[in-house]
């Protein structure tokens, strides 16, 4: 069979809205692509743990304290998903653990503007995991079968994050004067690193195009990005607090707000790695695997060694076994 | 790309291409595929995959990874290398014998309206 008609074959099947799985034929690209959007979406919920497990040991209170522990071990299971996920495309895990510590694969930016305050917990739930749902809902239904499972079990487990997030802004809004501070400072500082999680313009997304058509993605990002500014300013007016953006307003005729320009080069500024926590979230996570090496040795050493008295066991008592009636 | 896409992984057809899966180049703990009971009386269902050195850590990482929320009251884990599944690229062949006989299905049968219960 020659690759024209498996090409039509393959985008026939993507056009009937019928899931490409694991073993059937798919064009190298598409594959490609998926590995890195899969792996840089692991790598994202991964890197995403640290920010927020800067607070753990200082949340105000217990309940605060559970509820934490128990996002950010979502955010772990997340990244396991979608690393298994990107494995079924033939990439194994080390390689992508390799790509993201040697700083060849990419994670969310957001992940490298640090958290301040005990309010950036509640800024980060609210507009970042709020970002990421708006993103993920239509991954769900994404065209590759492991990667719309992966991100429809997420989807279910991102609303509690969102509801908790915004649930601490809440309280801290009815708070005293320097809480109600502190939650529009966090609100300021998480804004538009928030927009930015929408990716570049569609004018400047060269792949937006093609994955639209195989159907990876099913918006563009200035799609998704205003429904994300349109929920928000609708959702700040319950804290009493403001979105940092002179240019936000009803727009009555596109039944939209509008909203003022992005600074796209602090935008890649820090997708370079110039962004304030870049350097420090890369090292943490190379010295958790390198620390965590002799953990994985020894687990491996251990089955080996259990494997080896097995077979001897086994062989000492071929004689002696009763006969499988 | 093409040694890539030479590994097994579920799903993946190992028979047909002749045997066992190769020993894993690097040392990463083998990959396992969960199957979750999600509550008495219904089948397990695959939902995932993950790494672990034995079906006791398997199944120990399945509970953190697919169970957090009460998912499931049973595990089964496999190590992905022994699922052996059927070749997409047959299915036409493979499913052929059945495709013909609509006659296995009950609304094969024209009966009149008015005989009830049946």
């Amino acid at each position: 069979m020659d690759t024209t008609m498996l090409f039509a074959q393959f985008q026939k099947k993507i056009d009937q809205d019928i899931k490409i799985e694991p073993q059937d034929w798919m064009p190298d690209e598409y594959r490609k692509t998926l590995i890195r959007q899969i792996s840089q979406h692991a790598h994202s919920e991964v890197v995403g743990m640290l920010p927020e497990g800067n607070w753990i040991t200082r949340a105000p209170s217990l309940r605060r304290k559970a509820i934490l522990l128990a996002k950010v071990q979502d955010e772990a299971g997340h990244g396991l998903y979608l690393y298994s996920a990107a494995e079924t495309l033939g990439i194994t895990r080390d390689e992508m653990y390799q790509q993201l510590h040697s700083g060849k694969a990419k994670y969310s930016s957001i992940f490298n503007y640090p958290t301040i305050s005990w309010a950036d917990m509640g800024a980060i739930g609210w507009l970042v995991d709020g970002a990421a749902i708006m993103n993920q809902v239509p991954l769900s239904r994404c065209s590759y079968g492991p990667y719309a499972r992966a991100m429809v079990r997420i989807c279910k487990e991102e609303s509690f994050h969102q509801r908790q997030g915004f649930e601490i802004l809440l309280t801290l809004s009815k708070g005293t004067k320097a809480q109600r501070k502190i939650c529009q400072d966090a609100i300021n500082r998480w804004w538009w690193p928030s927009l930015m999680m929408f990716g570049p313009t569609d004018n400047d997304s060269p792949h937006t195009a093609q994955s639209m058509l195989w159907k990876i993605k099913r918006f563009t990002n200035d799609e998704l990005r205003q429904k994300f500014v349109d929920v928000c300013a609708e959702q700040v007016k319950f804290l009493g607090m403001t979105l940092p953006d002179k240019d936000l307003k009803w727009n009555e005729e596109r039944q939209h707000y509008d909203f003022g320009p992005i600074n796209w080069e602090e935008f890649w500024n820090v997708v370079k790695g110039n962004g304030p926590c870049n350097k420090e979230r890369l090292a943490t996570r190379v010295q958790a695997w390198e620390d965590g090496a002799w953990v994985r040795d020894a687990a491996l050493a251990y089955e080996e060694k259990k494997a080896v008295r097995q077979y001897r066991y086994d062989a000492e008592n071929e004689n002696t076994k009763m006969p499988v009636s | 790309m093409l040694t890539l896409i030479r590994k097994y992984f579920y799903g993946d057809y190992g028979e047909i291409e002749n045997g066992a899966p190769p020993a894993p180049p690097s040392r990463e703990w083998p990959l396992w595929e969960v199957f979750i009971r999600s509550k008495q009386g219904l089948d397990h269902k695959h939902v995932g995959s993950l790494h672990a050195t034995d079906a006791a850590m398997a199944i120990e990482n399945a509970r953190d990874v697919y169970t957090r929320r009460m998912e499931g009251v049973s595990i089964w884990v496999v190590e992905s290398r022994h699922i052996h599944a059927s070749n997409p690229d047959e299915a036409e062949a493979l499913y052929d014998p059945a495709n013909d006989k609509i006659y296995r299905h009950p609304t094969f049968y024209q009966l009149p309206d008015e005989l009830k219960y049946m």
